[in-house]
């Protein structure tokens, strides 16, 4: 298992890292995920050596490694832009991390050579062994980076933004085939990224970070569910923030009364409550249901997203079916019953 | 003629006949016409006059110490500078920017003042010569003073090829080989010095070739003792003192065909060297 304890890590006066601890796994897949300036770089350099934190530890597998040097913590490193040498060819600088190895330790060069062959074919680069990094798309010198990362077998794989510098249809392949070969080869990693459909849809385990702070710590489906900060709510997917006021454990916004949920809006008062899109529920207008007016209505493909207009001048993004939208058969300018299949209020936020 | 040559590339800005020609014509007059006059003059003399001077020791050892010693002075300009570069790329200190204009005044110096330094310096009672007098080390009036003259005009050759491709290193190229088990040897050795090594080498022709014509300082500093520490460009001057015009152009032309040749091959090094580093790339 991998561990960072109580890790601070400043820049200057800006705070990078602030008292974070985290646990990954062996054999997991976790994605760090955060706005930029969130830390999550920095975590990722600091459990690969490449920074050292002011303060806290690094434990790999139960033994201290804060003051290891990167070359001796076996670690395996991604980076967003490659890094590739670019004076060897593909198969050089695969085998790099076995060829610097020192006596014993380096294997024989037939050895070297069958592994990466083994490589090449199992990142679909066979035949390019001979080809210059300058030669090659980016997604394939990406491919290129984890199979010289892979050579060396590290016991954590850690990678920077990995498909951050292709273009969306390349990233889209190469995280599903990320997550084949994680589960084929079963190794540790962890990978930063700042685009939460990728975390969703890659890592067993999701940590979001914020500001230096991990924010929460989940499966994909926890996150998204369950979010535990204000912070979480607007950073996953589409949500309505809606402000209102909390009275005897129930929140009320612009006449829709919902009953609170409980363990984060203990308090009096005004608070916060957040709504995803498709959570709401449109109804023909009746008696006892708010109701809202349809400002604007747009057909994305299989959903249709309404925009409505509460009152007090409130507006709300809905999301339904297009069946739901030719049952109630809206239009804009129309009135609509509404009602909230779920909701969560933070006080005070 | 056809308005569209499709053998001819269309370009943004044309005129390569008009380009060429103002080229050469350029060329013809700085360097060309120049150096074949030399050789027609050279050319005076008779095939038992060349091996005169061929087998002349003085002349023989005027050449060994004027590429011999360039040789050696761009070897050690080559590390020199490339520590500089490093220094001046890598690390923040403060007067780094005061280092980093120091380096281009060998550039500016006249020569002259340069080798009255140098020879000030070295000399049995300056403040060098004095501390490595006793050590048996003597370089004023010694081929060795030669050989520090020439390291002084070319140091900052190196230093400026070399550093624009220092500063392009990504760290992060630095960061994987360390991720991938590399010393930091290992990493200088086969990551670093490999990519610096196209322009090292570009530093180190240049440095060399301004060795081999460097005169100014070299002569102040040299002692010019005849067969021991005279180099090529002075020997030129002494025959042309001696009103042997004839032998001075030849010795001129030998000199010049030998640069020539060498620096042609350094060119072919550079080539090879590049080509295998992006063969066949874009």
């Amino acid at each position: 298992m991998i561990e960072v304890q109580n890790i601070t890590k400043h820049f200057g006066a800006f705070r990078a890292l602030d008292n974070v601890s985290l646990q990954v796994p062996k054999g997991k897949l976790v994605a760090l995920l955060g706005p930029s300036g969130s830390g999550k770089t920095t975590l990722l350099r600091i459990l690969a050596g490449l920074d050292a934190p002011d303060h806290g530890r690094v434990i790999l597998d139960g033994i201290e490694a804060t003051e290891q040097k990167a070359r001796d913590r076996g670690i395996g490193f991604v980076f967003q832009h490659y890094a590739l040498f670019r004076h060897m060819t593909v198969a050089d600088n695969i085998a790099f991390g076995l060829t610097v190895r020192k006596g014993k330790d380096r294997p024989p060069r037939a050895e070297i050579d069958r592994r990466v062959a083994a490589l090449l074919d199992l990142v679909q680069l066979s035949g390019l062994a001979g080809r210059y990094p300058t030669q090659l798309s980016g997604g394939q010198r990406q491919r290129v980076a984890l199979a010289r990362a892979l050579a060396v077998e590290p016991r954590l794989l850690l990678l920077d933004e990995p498909f951050g510098a292709l273009d969306a249809q390349v990233r889209k392949e190469l995280r599903r085939w990320l997550r084949r070969l994680h589960d084929e080869l079963g190794l540790t990693g962890v990978f930063v990224t700042h685009d939460q459909e990728e975390a969703l849809e890659v890592a067993d385990e999701v940590v979001v970070m914020n500001k230096g702070r991990i924010e929460q710590i989940g499966t994909p489906a926890e996150i998204y569910d369950q979010p535990a900060t204000p912070f979480v709510y607007r950073f996953l997917g589409n949500v309505n923030s809606l402000p209102c006021a909390i009275h005897d454990g129930r929140a009320e916004i612009a006449g829709l009364s919902l009953a609170i949920e409980a363990p984060n809006s203990g308090g009096e008062g005004d608070g916060i409550a957040f709504v995803r899109p498709h959570d709401v529920e449109l109804r023909p207008p009746a008696d006892g249901l708010p109701r809202a007016v349809v400002e604007q209505l747009a057909i994305l493909g299989p959903v249709v997203r309404a925009d409505l207009l509460l009152p007090g001048n409130i507006s709300l993004e809905v999301e339904l079916t297009r069946e739901q939208h030719t049952h109630l058969s809206l239009a804009k300018g129309s009135s609509v019953g509404l009602s909230l299949r779920r909701a969560r209020v933070f006080a005070g936020a | 003629m056809p308005k569209n040559n499709p053998a001819k590339p269309w370009r943004v800005i044309p005129g390569f006949g008009l380009t060429l020609g103002l080229t050469l014509g350029w060329l013809s007059v700085l360097v060309l016409i120049p150096l074949t006059s030399l050789f027609v003059m050279a050319s005076g003399l008779t095939l038992d006059q060349w091996l005169a001077i061929f087998a002349d020791s003085r002349v023989q050892a005027a050449f060994r110490l004027s590429f011999g010693g360039a040789l050696v002075a761009a070897l050690i300009n080559a590390a020199a500078g490339l520590l500089v570069a490093w220094v001046l790329v890598r690390f923040d200190f403060p007067g780094r920017r005061l280092i980093d204009a120091m380096v281009d005044l060998p550039f500016a110096l006249p020569t002259a003042v340069a080798g009255i330094a140098l020879a000030a310096l070295y000399a049995p009672q300056g403040w060098i010569g004095q501390l490595i007098e006793p050590l048996g080390i003597k370089v004023a009036f010694t081929p060795l003073g030669a050989i520090v003259a020439m390291v002084f005009v070319g140091l900052p050759f190196v230093v400026r090829t070399v550093q624009p491709v220092l500063e392009d290193i990504d760290s992060e190229v630095e960061e994987a080989a360390a991720s991938l088990g590399a010393g930091r040897w290992q990493t200088f050795s086969r990551v670093i010095l490999p990519t610096l090594a196209p322009a090292l080498l570009t530093g180190f022709a240049l440095a060399f070739a301004r060795a081999v014509g460097e005169y100014g300082s070299v002569i102040f500093i040299a002692g010019n003792f005849p067969g021991l520490s005279e180099i090529v460009p002075l020997l030129i001057v002494v025959r042309l003192e001696q009103y042997d015009y004839v032998g001075a152009t030849a010795i001129a032309a030998i000199m010049l065909v030998a640069s020539f040749v060498l620096l042609l091959a350094i060119n072919g090094l550079q080539r090879w060297n590049r080509d295998r580093l992006s063969r066949g790339a874009a």
